[in-house]
């Protein structure tokens, strides 16, 4: 036994490992990413990042049917990608354990949306595990993979935020599980899900729920904690120990198995105190289930517990009357300081010109969604990964540009487009759709922190290093202009990131062409994969017009008298302000002669 | 120990991340619970950062509520306005003395807040001038270690657990000039 302090995501990956997983696989998603990126250190099981979730759950479903246990990964909106094998894999069950981690995001810290991934263990009837801290992810995750193969089903394993990122003490055992494959044979009862065979094993699912329901009263997952009899507070996960935090004299029933419930022994908790609570954060999940079970439950005496965003002690405090501690006010005039794209950023100066041009742009997930923000402020939807591409479409068929003389412009991560644009982009062209789409690829998965994907080929064990090697991946790298003109894109630009009058031409070219559907491939790579910097340049005689200032480069700001200054130490050389500046007075510094 | 809680915030890129990472190191070692909470994700791209380390014989919470830390220690001074109403009653604050213009600023829509330092040291912050000091060293990338060289003189942990910890905990190559920061930082503290 080693004490080491680890996230609940490395724990996770420890307790896979040690349940004898031998496949990991999923796609990136704060705060999901760290998982596989640190399962994939141990070099007795093999890890891959999937183009999207969907195709992740069903490898690990074949590894798992083929007999091997697989851990699947994903943030919470992944599972709404990977809902429609999630829906069967129900149904058909495992061979070898498949355990699914779903990570949500409550209060959006990296998130288009907040969603309880709950919702969907009920929804599929699978036994859901519920970590509070990174010793229980350890051990939940171990486990998940036993009663994967016990009760013949996927399992989830659920983690908000503050469990993923959260480092916490935890007691590695270290010892692997034997993981020799069991036995593949085939089943077509089982695993062909046609009407038949669907039928029948939903009568098997009904079987097996009841079986859970009875396991659950007594699973181990549970804990009831008496503490004073006046107030009890069933909960689960981050919310337990916020819970601790504001109200320690409360007796706790912590759920570590969030479906199915414990209905006897939730029962019992509630009749064994005066005032029952469920204390929950950015959902009503667990109150829904608590109610219909025929409990009565109290609201808390000075409010009701926030049915969004994150929970925290304050909030549970402020719920029941406890005073909170006293504190001065929040600063009310402080300049906000959101993310910025990066200085060198490559998606800069994409939206630089989309800004000139006043398009209407379809955008989509990733650093690059940060082109809706100051001073670009030149996205105009976000919803979910590919839909810059389809909304485009949707957009073209509204006959927005001839309503408003604006072009519409879709616009693309290189991530984004294998994980879910291929096919929007195959729906345009196939209906003869046209306009303008963009694909900045940066050669990375940067919002999640530069993991490799199809269109640079880097694997994930490549990019265990982070920095993975560009020039020399060990997967395929995706051939971007060639795959366009087989969907059957006519008009392909590959056009430098970094060169704005190159930039600003190919927009042109392709908004003009307004009968035709144009793709432009704007290509250079991620800051944060190629670091390589050059001097920063010189402003001489600046006249003090702002317009390199409204690139909204980190690196430059303004001296007491309005010119233009530029911090050495952020500067990386890129010549984005150079290009910008009217006058032409940011200029290179002369190489010192020798 | 009753439960301690340290609140570091910064921008993202100055190594709050390393500085929160050293101070749970020395609270293991001293046999404590403890529990580090961060942000990843969006919030790295240059904006607001914070992470807390929360040490003692049982921790729950990661989290820091309003009035609940003991010890801020900002990266940047705006920062440190914005965590203000972090600080519990008689906590202590370290502050680098240092602002970083946020682009919001710089593209004209807001404007930097007035008096940060008076403001500051009106709370009871100590500035440190971390960054001059590492630059002075010749490490300007030392910053996180001078400052936790001075939340070091805030908590009940022995020097030399901090100097083992620095050590093991910094790229082989750094040692040197992380100790030597780390001193400055202390030394510092100690006189502000
Ligand atoms: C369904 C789904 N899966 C995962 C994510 C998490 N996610 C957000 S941005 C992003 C990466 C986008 O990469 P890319 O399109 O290459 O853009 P970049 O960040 O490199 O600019 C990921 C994986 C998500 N938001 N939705």
């Amino acid at each position: 036994m080693t004490r080491r302090l680890l996230s609940g995501n490395e724990a996770i990956a420890e307790g896979a490992w040690e349940a004898g997983v031998r496949v990991g696989v999923g796609y990136p998603g704060t705060p999901s990413t760290e998982t596989l990126e640190s399962l994939v250190r141990h070099e007795d099981v093999h890890c891959e990042w999937s183009p999207n979730e969907k195709v992740a759950l069903e490898v690990g479903l074949g590894a798992a049917m083929g007999g091997v246990r697989s851990l699947v990964t994903m943030k919470h909106v992944g599972v709404n990608v990977a809902a429609d094998p999630l829906m069967s894999a129900c149904n058909t069950g495992v061979n070898a354990g498949l355990v699914i981690l779903a990570a949500d995001d409550p209060s959006c810290y990296s998130s288009q949306n907040e969603q309880d991934s709950r919702f969907y263990a009920a929804f599929a009837r699978i036994p859901c595990l519920d970590p509070a801290d990174s010793a229980e992810a350890l051990d939940f995750s171990r486990r998940a993979f036993e009663i994967s193969e016990r009760f013949d089903t996927p399992v989830m394993l659920h983690e908000t935020m503050r469990i993923a990122h959260t480092r916490t003490m935890v007691e590695v055992d270290g010892t692997r599980a034997d993981d020799a494959p069991r036995d593949y044979a085939d089943n077509i009862g089982k695993f062909v899900m046609m009407p038949a065979n669907a039928v029948r094993r939903r009568a098997v699912v009904d079987e097996r729920t009841a079986e859970l329901e009875a396991w659950a009263e007594d699973c181990g997952l549970n804990q009831v904690e008496m503490r004073d009899k006046g107030v009890g507070v069933i909960c689960a996960g981050a919310v337990y120990q916020h819970v601790r935090e504001a109200l320690p004299e409360a007796s706790t029933f912590k759920l570590g198995l969030t479906w199915p419930l414990p209905a006897q022994a939730l029962a019992a908790f509630a009749t064994s105190v005066d005032k029952c609570y469920v204390v929950e954060e950015a959902s009503d999940y667990l109150s829904l289930r608590v109610r219909a079970m025929g409990i009565q439950l109290a609201t808390p005496p000075a409010a009701p517990i926030p049915v969004a965003g994150e929970l925290n002690p304050a909030l549970v405090r402020a719920s029941f009357g406890v005073e909170e501690p006293a504190h001065q006010p929040a600063a009310k005039d402080l300049p906000p300081r959101p993310p910025a794209f990066c200085p060198g950023c490559p998606h800069r100066l994409v939206y630089v010109e989309l800004r000139r041009l006043k398009a209407v742009v379809t955008g989509d997930i990733g650093c690059y969604t940060l082109g809706a923000v100051a001073p670009y402020r030149a996205v105009h939807s976000v919803i979910d990964m590919g839909a810059s591409l389809s909304m485009a479409h949707g957009m073209e068929l509204a006959g927005v540009t001839e309503r408003t003389g604006r072009p519409v412009v879709g616009v693309i991560g290189d991530s984004t487009f294998a994980h879910s644009g291929i096919t929007s982009l195959l729906g345009t062209v196939y209906n003869g759709g046209v306009g303008t789409l963009c694909i900045l690829d940066n050669r990375t998965t940067a919002m999640t922190g530069t993991q490799g994907n199809p269109v640079n080929g880097v694997t994930l064990t490549d990019s265990s290093h982070k920095i993975g090697p560009l020039d020399n991946p060990t997967g395929k790298a995706l051939d971007l202009p060639v795959l366009l003109r087989a969907l059957g894109v006519e008009d392909v630009a590959e056009v430098d990131a970094q060169d704005q009058k190159a930039i600003r031409a190919a927009l042109k070219a392709a908004v003009a062409n307004a009968d035709q559907l144009s793709v432009i491939i704007f290509k250079s790579p991620c800051r944060l994969v190629d670091r390589r910097t050059k001097p920063a340049p010189q402003i001489k005689d600046c006249r003090k017009c702002g317009t390199c200032i409204q690139i909204g480069c980190p690196a430059l700001g303004r001296a007491a008298d309005g010119s233009a200054v530029i911090d050495p130490t952020l500067c990386v050389g890129c010549t984005q302000c150079q290009q910008a500046c009217p006058f032409g007075c940011i200029s290179p510094v002369a190489p010192k002669e020798a | 120990m009753e439960t301690k809680t340290i609140l570091l915030v910064g921008v993202g890129g100055q190594g709050t991340i390393l500085a929160g990472h050293l101070l749970a190191d020395v609270a293991a070692r001293a046999g404590l619970d403890v529990k580090v909470s961060e942000i990843h994700g969006m919030s790295q791209r240059g904006g607001s950062v914070s992470t807390v380390v929360r040490v003692g014989d049982h921790v729950s919470s990661m989290i820091c509520d309003p009035g609940c830390a003991d010890v801020i220690v900002a990266f940047e001074a705006v920062e440190a306005l914005r965590a203000q109403q972090f600080l519990k009653a008689g906590g202590a604050m370290f502050v680098n003395r240092e602002t970083i213009t946020p682009v919001s600023v710089n593209i004209g829509n807001f404007t930097m807040p007035q008096n940060v330092r008076a403001r500051l040291t009106g709370m009871g912050a100590k500035l440190i001038p971390a960054g001059r000091i590492a630059r002075d060293l010749g490490s300007p990338k030392s910053t996180n270690v001078v400052l936790v060289g001075a939340l070091s003189t805030a908590l009940d942990f022995d020097a030399d657990l901090w100097r083992t910890t620095v050590r093991e905990g910094v790229p082989k190559k750094t040692i040197d000039a992380n100790l030597a920061a780390f001193e400055a930082g202390r030394a510092a503290a100690l006189e502000a």
